[in-house]
Formats: structure tokens, C-alpha cells, sequence
């Protein structure tokens, strides 16, 4: 009759969380080892050299180096093993496969929009394939949050002015909790919401239900074509040409270079004096305040869009 | 000495001088200790009475209680107020202004002067923040974090980073007193490995009060400049950097774990060899791992960035160097326990406490390395696991030894035995309450239950009514000592100079000490602990 929910374990729905589960157990039995071996030997000194007598002297014990060295040794073994199998995961988690489907993630005072490359964007919820390797790039319009999906075990901080990422494949379909981690002000609480993991089949037909908006690339390239970007970024020379440039490294006016990722791209509108591009005159207006963070990962996905073209002078 | 003792009325700190004006401009250590005693005891009743509505909150997942804005309000205030003017100061302010001159045989601290004006700081940046928080409250969190505490949060920010700012500097003179005092004033004999084991303690944390707290002062005031002026340090929109407050605010703020923790290591090492008789087994190796905690504490701030957008390569050097830090625990742990071994073991109120917090640091400390572990970090990072983690640490480590230490040095402060059976009550009562508080917030965080969240998805519930029961219990045994030790500084039976037939200066001269400590200088012969001869005294 009474029927209350009470877990103690999380549903465990991505490829990376039944390697982050071992570990824990394992951290969870060296804890309980530990901590149950240090609660019976004071236990057991506790009651075995109780006071007996109030005049009792102990006899006098100074240490031993031996002992010292061994309870040294023991755990700084053990830290190095948990440090190294901890790297590996973080190192896994950070490194996206190279074939993974790309979401787009803006975090806001106190809601999440997620914008599908296709052109469908939702809020407060993350409609993704199963099995699929996806990558998001998150960013904030105004303070820190925390894209958190527990039952992935993920969570990676969304940063106002830079891009993060983080990127999973999910192995089980269902509807799972997505948390702003993050405290980011009154409403922190409420910004909440659903990743909702399908079938692949279900998911194309999700994406296509509906009002078919323009896919971000479109819509980049409108917003290019409104700007004028394209009287300087043009065989004018003015400016450099943009097909194929995502991904390459660019050489910089200040010396060294640079991989034109999308850091370096969303910097490049929003403030391109900081880095100019070897041999060009830096001329380019900043937007800065005057795009949306949607808007620039809109022309972001329309300059990763383009295929390498002819003319390129680079 | 027993012609001292023939003397019924010999004056002492306490009736050396009556009425408000002979305390407010007391220069006597152990005065200014009991000022401290008194205004960190009204702040931890205060910042207690906001834990409890905060659990009181989430017994529901609906958030009904209070509203998002003053729960936010709530829980920044009881950490402002438990980190910056109980935690931090508890210890320091309270047990080694009283005791450290004592220990090493001097009459006063190094500057008495500073002493006491450390104290007005202390309470003149309280009353900043007690400011903020009557005139409507500040909702940053205690961490401050940037650019929501720079340039969103409508709250009283200013105000607040103001009063925690200019606490800092009480921290700043007292670290600055401790220090000269251990190095200049120690009594002849006094070497340093003669020195008690709490006084390593109170060395190291007097490094970290002086290194790091200057650091802490500069993350807010940069705060409060962004604010005021919107210089583009902290918010990106004006060109500043979001991830740089954090390096600046943990620098100091994980440090400042060991300012809490410390001290209490160093009390836990008193009682545990004065209730088992015994030399401190491993008294070296205790020590320096006193000053290597507080070395290695500066080193490992990134471990509270891992999800923070930082580098994987600075990711896995920090989460190298806080696995180190562990081993210096694991090292005091080990040497307290192996102390107990072939002693004399008595149970006590304060070794009560002493085994408290041996059991909740444990715990604690083999949480951390849950932490440190960079791939599970990722998963527990802001849930209620860090709570859990953090308050058997900071609450069940630090506030178990601050209590265990009050008991311990209680008949040397007040002169007055407290009700031994109600103080192991209260001992065991706390130590209940505080595992069913946070125990089940491990689970929680686990579960994925973020932290500072109003409202929560009901699943949640059972395990948040099982710590608000909990939160209850430890209320009560909070309150326990509050009472009965007041009652005992009337009521309570006169301590002779030595109660617990302990090693130290501090036992040597009355209970309570008079206002100079000694009527001769002490001269010390032998090692701290020497329990096994009963006839060696100091001379």
C-alpha cells in the first residue's frame, strides 16, 4: 500500500558510468576496510587497556620506524592506483569520440535551450538517439551554471564568455533527470529538466515532427548574410575566406598560431582584435553585445558548415 | 606550590578585576579568550538556528516552507557565519588564546595589545555581516562565486564580503601573536620537540592564517570593486575572467579547511594522551604532519575546480597533490590510535569527543578520496555527497574537538568541574545525531541530489527526512553542553589544579590559572607526555 520511493543507487544509463561505478565501489570498500579496521582497534584497545587502577602507569612507548614507514607506504600505494584509475575516466570523459552528434547548450537565468543542429531547439530538455556519441558545446548568457546528468554521471560547468563541453552515449532509453549543478541564483532549484535518451528511429522521427525550422546552419547563414560578413570574407582580400576553416590552424599576426575551434571563432565575432589572422588589416567590427549566444553558435555551425572551397589562399 | 594551594582566596584571571570595562580592555589572554568564547558561541547559535530551518525546509521536496529567495538567503548565511566567525576562529581564537601561553610557560601572548584588538576586529566584522543579514541578506552562497556574486545577485554582497574581509585580519594578528609567542616566549627547557602536540598545531595553522588569509582579502575586495565599479575583472561581458575568482577564493578557502581542522587534530592529540597515559606514539611524526597538512593544503585548490571548465592537464596535476594530503592524515590517525595501545584508557567526556572525532574523521577524510578520484569527483562534484563530505570533516572533525577540547580544559577555564555523566550523555547524543544528519547525504549526493537546491525531486525525500531528524537530534546535543556548563561556572565543583592528573604547564599553575599564569617561571626537563614517571615534575 505505502509505497515510497527510496533509492539508494542511481539509474545507470551511459558508457562511462559502469566505469565510474567500479570505482566507487572499490573507493567504497577500501573506505569500509579502513574505516572498520581503525573502529575495532580502538575498540579493542579501548576495552583491552581500559583503567584499571588510578594509580596505573603505562609502560612508555616512543613509535616505531617501521610502523611509521609501513602505514606511510600502504595508503600512498593505494592513492596512486585510485589517482591513476581516476585519470583515465576523467581522460575519457574529456575526449569525445571523433564521429560524435553535436548539440548546442545555452544556459540562462533559469532555463537550459538546447538547439539541435537540424534547427529544432527545446527547453529544459534533451531529446537524444541511443547509442549514439553525443557531443555538447555549452555555453551561458549571464552567470556559472552546471549541465549535470546524473545518470551518466557527467556534469561540467556552463560558462558565461567560453565554451565547454562534455559528451556521452547513452545506453538506455528513458527519462532521466537533467540538473543545473551550479548554484547561478534565486531560481537555481527550478532549472531543471529531462534528458529524454530513444530508440534512433524514434528520435529522427522526433526531430522531424513538428514545424521544421531552418537548421542552425541556415540560419547562420542568413544571420552572415544580414551582418555583411560576407563583403570582407569574400575574394576581396579583406579579409580571410571562411570555407574549411574550422578545424584549421591559423597563423597569427602576433606570431605562433592558433586552431580555429569554436572558442577561437565565437572570439573572432564577438572580439576579433584580440587574435588577428597573419596578413590581414584588423578591421573587423566586434559584436559584442550584439549577438545572442544562439546567434553565434548559429554562425558557428554555418562556418563549420562549408566545405572547403576553391581560391582558399591559405 | 602546597603552600599556593593553603591559600583559599588566592585571585585568579577571573576576579582579577570586575565590572564591563575591566574585560572590554582586558590585555589577559585568557579574557580575551572568553570574549572570543562568548561572540563565537552567539555566532554558532545563530548559524545553527538557520541549519535548522534550512533541514527543516527540505523535510518536503515541494520547497513550502520559505521561498527560493530566502532559502538561498539562509543557506548563504549559515555558511558565511559557521565558515568565517565559528569554524575558522573557534579553536584558535578561543582554546589556543587561552592555552598557548600556558603551555609554554609564559605570562601573556606576545602582544597583548594585538590580542585584544584582534577580537574587536573580529566582532566589528561581524557586526558587517550581521548587517547584511538583518537588512535583507545575501544570496551568494558562502563561495562568493563569480560573475552571480560580482554583478547578478541583488543582495547585500558589499556589505557582507566587508565584515568577512575585515574578520580576516583577526585571523591575520592572531597567527601573527602565535607565532612569535611559540618562537620567543617558550619557557627555559621548552625545546621544540618538547612542545605539545597542540601547540604544533596551532604553529601550522598560524602559517596558513597568515599565507593565506591575505588571499582571501583580495578575492573580495576585487569582488566588491566589480560591483561598485564594473571593472571587468570577474564577468566576461566587461572583458574579466569567471574561472579567476575561484582560483582566488580557493587558494585561500581550501587551506582554510585545515585552519578548521587542524587545531582540533592538535586537541584530539591532548586528550587522547592524557586519557591513555601514554607518550604520543609517533610524537615526530605527528607533528610534521601537522606542518606538511598545511604545506600540501596550499597546493591543492584545483581540486574544487574539476568540472569548472579548467584544463584536463591542471585537472590531474591537482587531483595528484590532494591525494598527497591524505597521507599525513592517515599517518595522525594511525599514531592516535597506536597511542591507545598497552595505555591506560579512561572514558571521559572528552575522550568521548576524542574518539568522535577520530570515528567522523575517518570517515571523512576516506571521503576525500572519493573527491580527489578525478573520475568519480565528476559525478558527486555539487551534489550532497560534498555536503556530507564537507561537514564530517569541517563539523564532525573541527566542532568535535573544539567540544572536546572546551570539556578537557574546562576545569582550567572556569575552575569548576562541568556533570560528568551529562557530559558523556551530550558527547554521545552528538555523535548520533551528527551520523544520521550526513550520513544519508552521501547517498543523496550519489543519488545526484545537487547541492543548494530549494526544492527537489521527491525520490529524494525519505533520505532528507532521515537528515532532518538527525539535524534535530544534533541540535539537542548541541544544547546539552551549552547548558550544563553554564550552570557548572555557578554550580559546578571547584577543579583542583589538575583534574585529569595530566602532562603539560597548563596543569601546573591553579584552576583557574592566575592573570599572569605563573607565579615563577616554569623550567621544563623533560619531553611532552612523560607519563611513565610519575614522580619527574617540572622543577
Amino acid at each position: 500500500m505505502l509505497a515510497i520511493e527510496f533509492p539508494l543507487f542511481p539509474p545507470r544509463a551511459s558508457t562511462l558510468a559502469g566505469s565510474v561505478d567500479n570505482l566507487y565501489f572499490t573507493l567504497l570498500a577500501i573506505t569500509a576496510f579502513f574505516s572498520t579496521l581503525i573502529f575495532l582497534c580502538i575498540l579493542f584497545f579501548a576495552i583491552k587497556y581500559r583503567r584499571r587502577s588510578e594509580d596505573e602507569r603505562p609502560p612508555e612507548i616512543h613509535g616505531s620506524l617501521k610502523l611509521e614507514i609501513v602505514w606511510t607506504a600502504i595508503p600512498l600505494l593505494i592513492v596512486i592506483g585510485l589517482f591513476t584509475a581516476g585519470v583515465r575516466i576523467y581522460y575519457a570523459g574529456a575526449r569525445p569520440p571523433a564521429n560524435s552528434m553535436p548539440i548546442y547548450v545555452v544556459g540562462k537565468q533559469w532555463m537550459w535551450k538546447v538547439q539541435h543542429p537540424e534547427g529544432k531547439s527545446e527547453i529544459d530538455e534533451l531529446h537524444v538517439p541511443l547509442g549514439v556519441p553525443v557531443r555538447l558545446l555549452m555555453t551561458s548568457e549571464d552567470v556559472i551554471h552546471d549541465f549535470s546528468i546524473p545518470a551518466f554521471r557527467i556534469k561540467r560547468d556552463v560558462l558565461p564568455g567560453r565554451y565547454t563541453t562534455e559528451w556521452f552515449q547513452a545506453t538506455k532509453t528513458g527519462d532521466f533527470h537533467l540538473f543545473c549543478a551550479q548554484y547561478c541564483g534565486t531560481n537555481h532549484s527550478a532549472m531543471v529538466g529531462h534528458v529524454v535518451v530513444m530508440e534512433p528511429a524514434d528520435f529522427q522521427k522526433w526531430l522531424s515532427e513538428g514545424p521544421q525550422p531552418p537548421s542552425m546552419a541556415d540560419s547562420g547563414a542568413r544571420l552572415f548574410a544580414k551582418l555583411n560578413c560576407a563583403t570582407c570574407h569574400s575574394d576581396s582580400g579583406k579579409a580571410p575566406l571562411l570555407a574549411g576553416s574550422f578545424g584549421s590552424t591559423v597563423p597569427l599576426a602576433a606570431g605562433g598560431s592558433i586552431r580555429a575551434d569554436e572558442a577561437y571563432l565565437r572570439e573572432s565575432i564577438l572580439a576579433p582584435r584580440t587574435r588577428i589572422v597573419a596578413g590581414y588589416p584588423p578591421t573587423m567590427p566586434a559584436y559584442q553585445g550584439q549577438l545572442t549566444e544562439s546567434q553565434v553558435l548559429e554562425l558557428i555551425a554555418y562556418l563549420k558548415s562549408l566545405p572547403p572551397g576553391k581560391g582558399d589562399r591559405r | 606550590m602546597s603552600v599556593a594551594l593553603a591559600q583559599p582566596e588566592r585571585p585568579d584571571y577571573l576576579n582579577d578585576g570586575y565590572g564591563i570595562k575591566s574585560w572590554l580592555l582586558t590585555r589577559d589572554h585568557k579574557r580575551i579568550a572568553l570574549l572570543y568564547l562568548a561572540s563565537i558561541t552567539l555566532f554558532f547559535v545563530l548559524g545553527g538556528i538557520f541549519a535548522l530551518i534550512i533541514r527543516l525546509e527540505l523535510l518536503t521536496p515541494a520547497g513550502d516552507l520559505v521561498t527560493s529567495q530566502t532559502y538561498n538567503k539562509l543557506f548563504t548565511m549559515h555558511g558565511v557565519i559557521m565558515v568565517f566567525f565559528f569554524l575558522i576562529p573557534s579553536i584558535p581564537a578561543v582554546l589556543g588564546n587561552f592555552l598557548i601561553p600556558l603551555m609554554v610557560g609564559a605570562r601573556d601572548l606576545a602582544f597583548p595589545r594585538l590580542n585584544l584588538l584582534s577580537w574587536y576586529v573580529y566582532v566589528v566584522g561581524g557586526v558587517f555581516t550581521l548587517t547584511a543579514a538583518i537588512t535583507g541578506g545575501v544570496d551568494t552562497g558562502w563561495t562568493f562565486y563569480t560573475p552571480y556574486s560580482s554583478t547578478y545577485s541583488n543582495t547585500h554582497v558589499v556589505l557582507t564580503v566587508v565584515g568577512v574581509f575585515i574578520t580576516g585580519f583577526s585571523s591575520i594578528l592572531t597567527g601573527l601573536n602565535f607565532i612569535v609567542t611559540i618562537h620567543k616566549m617558550r619557557a627555559p627547557g621548552l625545546s621544540w620537540f618538547r612542545l605539545p602536540l597542540f601547540v604544533w598545531s596551532m604553529y601550522a595553522t598560524s602559517m596558513i592564517f597568515i599565507l593565506g588569509t591575505p588571499v582571501l582579502a583580495i578575492s573580495l575586495v576585487l569582488v566588491g570593486l566589480e560591483r561598485i565599479f564594473r571593472i571587468g575583472i570577474f564577468d566576461p561581458h566587461i572583458g574579466g575572467d569567471p574561472l579567476l575568482f575561484q582560483h582566488l577564493f580557493w587558494f585561500y578557502s581550501h587551506p582554510a579547511v585545515y585552519i578548521m581542522i587542524l587545531p582540533s587534530m592538535g586537541v584530539v592529540s591532548e586528550i587522547i594522551t592524557c586519557f591513555s597515559r601514554k607518550r604520543a606514539f609517533g610524537y615526530n611524526f605527528i607533528a610534521f604532519s601537522s606542518v606538511a597538512i598545511a604545506v600540501l593544503g596550499f597546493l591543492v585548490w584545483g581540486h574544487h575546480m574539476f568540472v569548472s571548465g579548467q584544463s584536463v592537464a591542471a585537472g590531474v596535476i591537482f587531483s595528484g597533490l590532494s591525494f598527497l594530503v591524505a597521507i599525513p592524515s592517515a599517518i595522525k590517525v594511525f599514531n592516535w590510535t597506536a597511542t591507545l595501545y598497552k595505555g591506560s584508557v579512561s572514558y571521559q567526556t572528552p575522550m568521548l569527543y576524542a574518539f568522535g572525532f577520530i570515528g567522523l574523521f575517518t570517515i571523512g577524510g576516506l571521503t576525500g578520496l572519493f573527491l580527489a578520484t578525478l573520475g568519480v569527483d565528476v559525478h558527486v562534484h555539487d551534489t550532497y555527497f560534498i555536503i556530507a563530505h564537507f561537514h564530517y570533516i569541517m563539523v564532525g572533525g573541527a566542532v568535535m574537538g573544539y567540544l572536546g577540547g572546551i570539556h578537557f580544559w574546562w576545569p582550567k577555564i572556569s575552575g569548576r568541574m562541568y556533570p560528568e555523566w551529562w557530559g558523556r550523555v551530550a558527547a554521545v547524543v552528538v555523535f548520533l545525531g551528527f551520523n544520521l544528519t550526513f550520513f544519508p547525504q552521501f547517498i543523496l549526493g550519489y543519488l545526484g541530489m545537487p547541492r543548494r537546491y530549494h526544492a527537489y525531486p521527491p525520490e529524494f525525500q525519505v533520505l532528507n527526512v532521515m537528515s532532518t531528524a538527525g539535524a534535530s537530534i544534533l541540535g539537542i546535543g548541541y544544547l546539552l553542553p551549552l547548558v550544563y556548563l553554564t550552570w557548572s561556572m555557578r554550580y559546578g565543583p571547584k577543579a583542583s589544579a589538575n583534574p585529569w592528573a595530566a602532562k603539560g604547564l597548563e596543569w601546573e599553575t591553579t584552576s583557574p590559572p592566575p592573570t599572569e599564569n605563573f607565579l615563577e617561571t616554569p623550567i621544563v626537563t623533560e619531553e611532552a607526555y612523560a607519563y611513565a614517571a610519575p614522580g619527574a615534575t617540572h622543577v
